[in-house]
């Protein structure tokens, strides 16, 4: 088959759907390649590496087109895009359907297939193509590189001769990927920095990254993120209060806000309202990273970068992949290449279009002649579901007093229960047994009080050395064997001779394991 | 006046032995220690072989020789990874010793009572020490023996099954014959209705029988124990050997025996206990075997990469030439990044070749692993894709996965 890579037309677009590194991986799957002339431009491609790389450049739209029978993209097609689209020819570039439904039946009508790469779904599986991961990858880093632009100090604190620099604080909303990856790229840049997000189980996620969880005061159990594929989904109005709470605690605080909420099919919710932004420091910058859907700041002006009266940037951009367009444009295409190697099983350039495969089904929303959106739920389910985790509760000092002493009483009355008992059967065993036996019974039991006492303190990495030594010495019942050879009996010696061997074996062998072993802890 | 000279030794070495595991609760300490359970052993066996009652003296010597050279050898061949196994093979070897001077005991009494007043008042040794006894005494020493014989058998038995289990020469999984428990239950009912018997009549048949079916305790019970528990099933037999111990040192009216063997006892029991509580185990469902299989996930045959195989994992790294770090989600969560890059530092010090083989999915985030690893200060050049390296994997011998979790 022919693969297809059209020029984007959408206003300050730089990123495209085909680099000369994936043609190459594209070629290897059977299929041609051919591009539009100029269309990596922007992206830093010429036409040259893609003709050395073995893909055809055509000239004009319409050629590719009509060459082509798989059309790549980034953004989703124009109506007179969608329009050009002939029957049987496949389209794999972002859709957003709920949001483009007319357009949708348009290309439906038309016969075409469409594979939406925002509909990818969240399965491991799928983790290849997920192209709205490796995008907000790229949104997160470059959140925090637009935002030092703008921040007019260090993000590292440094103690120079100078003078004292403090360290910048950040603060990001929502950790998503995009969040996460703004949290990662913010403290290698020296940064502290904090992360809140609505689902306590990322608080891990956040801690690995090298951030600190802002915890809310608040008791809801928090619902389960796997219900929703992981994504956010809606907070009652007390949790929304109670973060809001927070946020207005900590805007005094941090110089860098990174906002990156968002909840699917849903707009942005505003999460750093208008008082937050006046309680900010003069030079403090806000990057929201949900302008595209109305934004998670009240001041939020999508796709500009405002400055507020009281001196905080507000940058509103929506187009932050597309200012690093080379790395989009690599990680973008490697999605749609994983995506062509799944619809190209047999690797013999013949695509497959198989809708029994969840990540398929899942991603084409018009096949056949049909609008197949929304596709039935998937088979796996995305995350595992989460056991509730109880956080042990902080115990006031009352109580904490009061569980002390009941442990000191409850130690007193087991260690006075036990000392009675074992006196109890030791008088008792005294009673009956003759004198010789309780002359050796006092002996043994002072030795065995010893044993327990001796033994409590010792550290952990000597267990095993402690368990080859008390080998080595329970090797004393070779006295037995020495006393005992000197009998008559023939048998009693050959016994007695053959326990002497295995005890003798057992003296040397363990002592000489001990020392080996210790000799390891020398310090070095 | 020779007798007192060895319980005067016998004085010294069971302070020494007290000292010799005290002395191991601290490191530095701990290779004093090694010194005064050496020096303990040799004063014991020294004075007991200068103090009363004994004969065939070279015999034991040429023996004491004999295992003295084989138990060198043994413990300075074997590697350092292969000690746990090594530890509950000598096990075993006390645990058959504590049968055989069980046995002895009973043919000597046998033989003393079969002897007249004469006779008896010649004899000397062990012996002498028999033909004193009273009749109550003589039940008691039946008891004793009785005992001493029953705990060793159990950890003959039980040393063997575990040696094969550290080794691997066993399946590690915990196993249990049908009827289980009762198995066990049945079997030391069956002891104790032949120690009556024994009690009873004296007969060595019943001694037998005991012993058989006392094998088979130690045999089912460790078989019940799954692989990560070892460590503890060791210490725990440990303990058996020195109950065995103090249980021949009562038969044999020997006062040292019964103070080592009780240490030996009681600080392996201890021992266990606290190795449990390390290892987050219950100490009862333990030691009582074969709960290990079926309380839940992490136990038993779950727990298969215990201590002991990881240590020798990490000794493995240093012995191939080519090593691949597998991260994952694992590895971020528990921020052991800077251990996971000391370890290569070290490994590419000693001139290995590290590598990183990074799954396109492993953690949260695209490139979670990269980020971590670069602030652990990894080279770049070392960490490679999946699909970069995947050809190599059939090549070096020790891939190591730190931290895997489902994503």
């Amino acid at each position: 088959m022919k693969i297809g890579a059209l020029a984007e037309i959408f206003e300050g677009e730089n990123r495209v759907a085909m680099t000369p590194e994936s043609a190459l991986q594209l070629q290897k799957l059977g299929h041609a390649c051919c591009i539009q002339a100029g269309a990596g431009a922007k992206a830093g491609f010429t036409d040259d590496a893609y003709k050395a790389a073995g893909v055809e450049v055509l000239k004009t739209v319409k050629a590719v087109v009509e060459a082509a029978e798989v059309l790549v993209k980034v953004r989703g097609p124009e109506e007179k895009e969608a329009k050009a689209l002939r029957e049987g020819q496949t389209l794999i570039s972002f859709f957003w359907p709920a949001q483009n439904e007319a357009l949708l039946k348009t290309v439906a009508d038309k016969g075409a297939t469409v594979i939406a790469m925002d509909m990818v779904p969240r399965i491991s599986r799928a983790q290849k193509m997920d192209a709205l991961s490796s995008m907000a990858n790229i949104a997160g880093y470059r959140a925090v590189i637009e935002a030092g632009n703008n921040f007019g100090r260090f993000f590292t604190g440094q103690v120079t001769a100078a003078g004292k620099v403090p360290p910048a604080k950040v603060l990001v909303v929502g950790a998503g990927v995009a969040g996460l990856a703004a949290i990662g790229t913010s403290t290698s840049l020296g940064a502290i920095t904090l992360a809140f997000d609505v689902r306590p189980e990322v608080a891990e996620q956040i801690e690995s990254m090298g951030a600190e969880f802002v915890y809310l005061d608040f008791s809801e159990r928090a619902q389960d993120g796997a219900a929703t594929g992981g994504y956010a989904a809606p907070s009652s109005p007390e949790f929304r209060e109670a973060q809001l709470k927070k946020f207005r605690e900590l805007a005094p605080e941090v110089d860098i806000v990174i906002t990156t909420a968002l909840i699917p099919g849903r707009p942005a919710p505003k999460l750093w309202t208008e008082d937050m932004v006046k309680l900010m420091k003069r030079g403090s910058v806000i990057i929201d990273l949900a302008a595209e859907r109305g934004g998670n700041c009240d001041l939020t002006v999508p796709d500009e970068k405002i400055v507020t009266d009281n001196g905080v940037t507000i940058v509103g951009y929506t187009d932050f992949p597309s200012r690093m367009a080379t790395q989009a444009s690599t990680l973008y295409s490697n999605n749609i290449r994983h995506m062509l190697t799944d619809l190209t099983p047999k690797k013999d350039g013949v695509i497959d279009h198989n809708m029994e495969d969840d990540v398929i089904r899942g991603a084409t929303v018009a096949h056949g002649g049909k609008v197949t959106f929304p596709p039935p739920p998937p088979k796996v389910q995305a995350i595992a579901t989460q056991k509730p985790k109880e956080r042990a509760r902080e115990l006031t000092v009352e109580e904490r007093r009061a569980n002390e002493v009941a442990a000191f009483k409850a130690q007193t009355r087991t260690q006075v229960g036990l000392l009675a008992i074992g006196g109890g059967l030791l008088l008792l065993a005294g009673l009956y047994a003759p004198a010789s036996f309780m002359s050796h019974f006092i002996v043994f039991v002072l030795a065995v009080y010893v044993g327990f006492q001796v033994i409590w303190n010792v550290s952990h990495s000597l267990h095993t050395p402690l368990m080859a030594i008390t080998n080595a010495i329970s090797s004393i019942i070779i006295l037995g064997a020495l006393l005992q050879i000197g009998s008559g009996n023939i048998l009693v010696i050959i016994l007695a001779a053959a326990s002497i061997l295995m005890a003798g074996i057992n003296i040397f062998g363990g002592f000489m394991v001990t020392r080996r072993m210790l000799a390891m802890f020398q310090k070095s | 006046m020779q007798f007192g000279f060895t319980t005067a030794a016998y004085v010294v070495a069971a302070v020494l032995f007290i000292q010799s595991l005290g002395g191991l609760s601290g490191q530095e300490s701990a290779k004093r220690a090694v010194w005064y359970g050496i020096v303990g052993m040799a004063l014991a066996v020294l004075a007991t072989l200068y103090g009363p009652g004994i004969g065939n003296w070279y015999v034991s010597v040429v023996m004491i020789a004999i295992g003295g050279a084989i138990g060198w050898v043994v413990a300075q061949r074997v590697q350092m990874t292969e000690m746990p196994q090594l530890v509950a093979a000598m096990h075993s070897l006390v645990g058959l010793a504590a049968v055989f001077i069980g046995y002895n005991a009973h043919l000597e009494a046998a033989n003393v009572a079969g002897l007249d007043e004469a006779a008896r008042a010649t004899l000397d040794g062990f012996a002498a020490v028999l033909a004193h006894k009273t009749p109550v005494e003589l039940s008691i020493l039946r008891i004793e023996v009785f005992l001493g014989v029953f705990i060793g058998a159990v950890t003959f038995t039980g040393s063997v099954v575990a040696y094969g289990k550290l080794a691997g020469k066993v399946d590690g999984k915990a196993k249990k014959l049908p009827g289980g428990h009762l198995l066990n239950a049945g079997s030391a009912l069956g002891s104790l209705v032949l120690l009556v018997v024994y009690l009873q009549s004296g007969s060595v048949l019943a001694l037998i029988g005991m012993t058989l079916l006392a094998f088979f305790i130690g045999y089912h019970l460790i078989m019940g124990i799954g692989g990560a528990d070892m460590p503890v099933v060791v210490s725990m037999l440990n303990s058996y050997s020195g109950w065995a111990a103090a249980a021949i040192g009562f038969s044999l009216s020997n006062d040292l025996l019964i103070v080592v063997g009780a240490l030996v006892g009681s600080s392996g029991a201890i021992l266990s206990y606290i190795m449990c509580k390390a290892m987050n185990r219950s100490f009862i469902s333990v030691i009582l075997g074969g709960f290990g299989g079926t309380t839940g996930p992490g136990d038993g045959g779950d727990g298969r990469a215990d201590r002991h195989r990881r240590r020798r994992r990490g000794g493995g790294a240093e012995r191939r030439g080519q090593v691949i770090i597998i991260p994952g989600y694992g590895m971020a969560v528990a921020q052991a990044q800077q251990s996971v890059s000391e370890l290569t530092r070290k490994l590419r010090a000693k001139g290995k070749t590290v590598r990183f083989a990074i799954h396109p999915v492993a953690g949260r985030l695209p490139g979670h692993m990269n980020v971590l690893l670069a602030e652990a200060k990894v080279p770049y050049d070392i960490v490679l894709e999946m699909d970069e390296i995947n050809e190599d994997f059939p090549r070096p011998t020790l891939p190591s996965s730190s931290g895997r979790t489902t994503s």
